[in-house]
């Protein structure tokens, strides 16, 4: 009696605690999802019909099922192989260190990270960044690449070059203005352009930027108007073969002499508008998902290598010898004999994720930008929207609170039924 | 000895439970301002306001307050929620919990918490805001016929900035009309830089873009309907304003291209313009635009950056989309009805304009306390315009008009991806729309 007594004093905070904080909201919560946004009409199961027809919502749905189906397998996965191979490394501590330091990251600030790390522009993400001087080997861009035809004169596009439609025939000025040129992408050296005088043998031509300010006439050549260097010009024989080509000068001139009887073509090839990268729409709505995923797999990775590593330290050594002396091949010993033992830490580091994947929340809103929140959506997020968030519905978002409460269930009874079994 | 244990036991037990009991009723105190009722008369007594100011918005706020404090000893305490107001006052007034007065961003959500009954009437203030405001203004405080909102601070949002070294390297001057904008325009992209910069990423900037062209195109009178949502979406108006809106949204006039101007925004799209070297030549978006450059970047008033007001499209007057934080009183005490009086003097006005980032929508603020020259004439031209009308977006339930990832702001994202799919996108609009309305 005296045992209760002094059990009820201890238990009396903690029980005051849940109740408040808990309970009574979680039963004001499942009776609240019955009600409409007012919280003064009762609608029975409206909100949860909604839940289920709202494309927002259905997509936060889905969307949790992808996170659930890959992340938690993936992190323990990851896990386990830093786990197993950092046993066996010189700089084991260094290693882990490293992988386990994002732990000590909020998730919030390690969702604004990554964020800006995955810009598009190259010049401002991180990623992209990398991508772009893998790219800038491969193919490097050309020299104007924001370049357009001035005139309609100029036919073709950029991606595939441009050529002057009208024929040219010896003695003939091939004019090739060009536009959109931004002021730091002008090649150094840059002369005012000059418009060439025709030989009588040969075909001359201009290539420049057809742009003053204020606009200036264009498909003329005019003061002020910059002729463009060090451009590529080919001329071509009306089956569009290159018979000859040559380099501007710094006031934009080209000549090609001694030109044969006929009619040609002169072109600009499109390696001169080869556009730089621009750079992979990680934070676009078709990436936006996996990129939120990955960023959350750097964050618990640490977290399951830790506790995987722990459970590996604490296998008996003579059994991992009794394989090895029995014959088994390093696979066979990890295959057959490791992960079997580290049954029960891996099943606490999947259940655990299972957990936190379900509930994610903060990482979502921190990675995907407004524009793709909505393809990113899961169903704490939409939960959080719909009641505070800017609809203020707290009926439907109680109703998705009680749909999360119930997909976590299950998970949570089976971690407490395993708890009790290890007690 | 045993005994007096258990006791010891049993007390600690009962301590803890006291202690915790009384943080409750402490934390219950201390964010519930409901003393103030009881402060009796004559005593200055407190009042606790809520607003979304942070940083040098907040300090010009807290400057005004502090004089309010000042004059009249009433205590005040004031909350910044940032962009977190709607979450903090919806909880707070569920809760029953409000704070005594807030400074509400949206007038849907002075419709929204007046429908609730959690606002409490301001009719004492009629008559000064009849007086010294314009009649849009007591017009947009009133829910069902009862006066609930005072305009303290107004927003002027048919203002384009742009980059006076870019406009003198194309060789072009500020348009006065929509098809000498789009003329300027290509100038500017045949100089080589992006006419316009687009936060994207932010659904807000483009329902201001759509508002400027639909107020001046349609006319005031259809605004009005599709505020309302007396007219659909689907209207040949809408349409017609998506269109023109179109022409501008063309991927070769946005700087990043449309893709990237999705996942710009608002702050980037500004800084980007004004940097030193500058990806754009123009933004479109409010009076608030010149605290973003000169807060993040080196450019300067006038020789750097400067203004000019939406153009016209097809003659129309001069008109103007605006925004504005109204004040209202969630709890009616003596210290609650001076600080409203105190924010509807020219006085109030007057501390923040001075301080910058300001206009006031009050008819008796001289032009003369504007701290800059470009303040002093958007600031002027909210007060003078022909037409004005309140941001459309913000009239709307916020689900539908102002809610990331849904809605107005999700529905013109995916139009800026795609500009010609103007049926399609005006046809979803009407969907989202009426099952907004519907609720």
């Amino acid at each position: 009696m005296r045992a209760h007594g002094v059990a009820a004093a201890f238990l009396a905070p903690a029980l005051v605690v849940l109740a408040v904080w808990i309970v009574y909201p979680t039963i004001r919560t499942i009776a609240r999802s019955f009600f409409d946004r007012e919280g003064s009409d009762f609608v029975g199961i409206d909100n949860y019909k909604a839940l289920f027809t709202t494309d927002l919502l259905v997509t936060a749905i889905k969307n949790n099922a992808i996170w659930v189906g890959v992340v938690p397998a993936l992190v323990t996965a990851i896990g386990l192989i830093f786990a197993v191979l950092t046993e066996r490394v010189r700089w084991s501590v260094a290693f882990k260190t490293a992988v386990f330091m994002p732990m000590a990251i909020s998730l919030l600030a390690a969702g604004v990270i990554w964020r800006l790390m995955y810009l598009q522009d190259p010049d401002q993400g991180a990623v992209n960044a990398l991508l772009a001087s893998a790219k800038g080997v491969v193919s490097p861009a050309g020299a104007l690449s924001a370049a357009e035809p001035s005139t309609p004169a100029l036919t073709g596009t950029p991606g595939r070059g441009l050529v002057l439609q009208r024929p040219l025939e010896r003695g003939a000025v091939a004019r090739l203005g060009l536009t959109a040129i931004p002021p730091a992408e002008v090649p150094g050296g840059a002369a005012q352009a000059v418009d060439p005088k025709p030989v009588e043998d040969g075909i001359t031509g201009v290539v420049w930027r057809d742009f003053k300010p204020g606009g200036g006439t264009p498909g003329r050549v005019e003061t002020q108007e910059l002729g463009l260097p060090g451009v590529k010009v080919e001329l071509r024989d009306p089956g569009g073969q290159s018979v000859a080509s040559t380099t501007t000068g710094a006031d934009g001139t080209f000549a090609f002499e001694d030109v044969e009887e006929g009619q040609y073509r002169a072109a600009i090839g499109p390696s001169t508008f080869a556009k730089p990268f621009g750079g992979v729409s990680w934070l676009g709505a078709r990436l936006i998902t996996p990129s939120v995923i990955i960023a959350y797999i750097w964050v618990w990775a640490g977290f399951a290598m830790v506790v995987i590593a722990a459970g590996l330290a604490a296998i008996p050594r003579d059994v991992l010898e009794a394989a090895r002396t029995d014959g088994g091949t390093e696979w066979q010993v990890f295959r057959r004999v490791t992960v079997p033992l580290l049954a029960p830490v891996l099943s606490v580091v999947f259940i655990t994720m299972l957990i936190n994947v379900l509930k994610v929340f903060d990482i979502v809103i921190a990675v995907a930008p407004g524009s793709t929140q909505a393809e990113a959506n899961v169903i704490a997020l939409a939960m959080w929207r719909t009641s505070f968030g800017g609809v203020n519905d707290f009926g439907l978002g109680s109703a998705i609170a009680v749909f999360l409460f119930v997909l976590v269930l299950p998970v949570l009874l089976l971690n407490v039924r395993r708890f009790k079994r290890e007690v | 000895m045993k005994r007096y244990r258990y006791h010891a036991l049993a007390l600690m037990g009962l301590t803890a439970l006291a202690v915790l009991l009384a943080a409750v009723a402490a934390g219950g105190t201390a964010s519930s301002p409901s003393a103030a009722p009881k402060v009796t008369a004559g005593a200055p007594g407190s009042v606790s306001v809520i607003s979304e100011a942070t940083g040098p918005e907040q300090k010009s706020f807290q400057a005004v307050l502090a004089r309010f404090q000042q004059k009249t000893k009433i205590k005040v305490k004031y909350t910044s929620a940032g962009r977190q107001l709607v979450t903090i006052l919806s909880t707070a007034v569920q809760g029953g919990n409000p704070p005594d007065v807030a400074l509400l961003p949206q007038p849907g959500l002075m419709r929204d918490f007046a429908n609730r009954k959690a606002l409490k009437p301001i009719t004492f203030l009629r008559g000064t805001i009849v007086r010294d405001w314009s009649p849009g203004w007591l017009q947009l405080g009133t829910v069902n016929k009862t006066l609930y909102g005072l305009y303290y601070k107004g927003a002027n949002k048919s203002t384009v900035w742009y980059n006076v070294g870019a406009f003198r390297e194309a060789g072009v001057q500020p348009p006065k009309t929509f098809p000498q904008l789009l003329q300027v325009a290509s100038t500017l992209r045949a100089s080589g830089t992006a006419p316009f910069s687009i936060g994207g990423a932010d659904g807000w900037t483009l329902t201001d873009l759509f508002e400027n062209i639909y107020l001046r195109q349609a006319g005031g009178k259809k605004y009005d309907q599709l505020a309302a949502h007396t007219i659909k979406w689907t209207d040949p108006s809408v349409k017609a304003a998506l269109r023109t809106m179109g022409q501008i949204l063309q991927a070769n006039n946005v700087a990043g291209g449309t893709q990237g101007a999705v996942q710009t925004d608002f702050a980037t799209s500004v800084t980007q313009a004004f940097s030193e070297e500058p990806k754009a030549a123009m933004v479109i978006e409010a009076d608030f635009v010149a605290g973003v450059i000169t807060g993040s970047t080196k450019a300067k008033p006038r020789t750097d950056f400067n203004v000019f007001s939406f153009p016209s499209i097809k003659g129309s007057p001069p008109s103007v989309v605006g925004g504005g934080d109204a004040v209202v009183m969630f709890k009616d005490t003596p210290a609650s009805r001076a600080l409203l009086r105190y924010l509807a003097t020219p006085e109030a006005a007057e501390i923040w304009a001075r301080r910058g980032g300001f206009s006031s929508p009050n008819k008796r603020v001289k032009a003369s306390v504007y701290s800059d020259a470009l303040t002093r004439q958007t600031a002027s031209e909210l007060a003078k315009a022909k037409v004005f009308r309140f941001d459309l977006s913000d009239l709307q339930p916020s689900a539908f008009g102002g809610t990331v990832g849904q809605g107005l702001f999700k529905l013109f994202q995916d139009f800026l991806k795609n500009p010609n799919n103007v049926d399609g996108i005006a046809r979803q609009m009407e969907t989202a729309a009426a099952r907004a309305y519907k609720k």
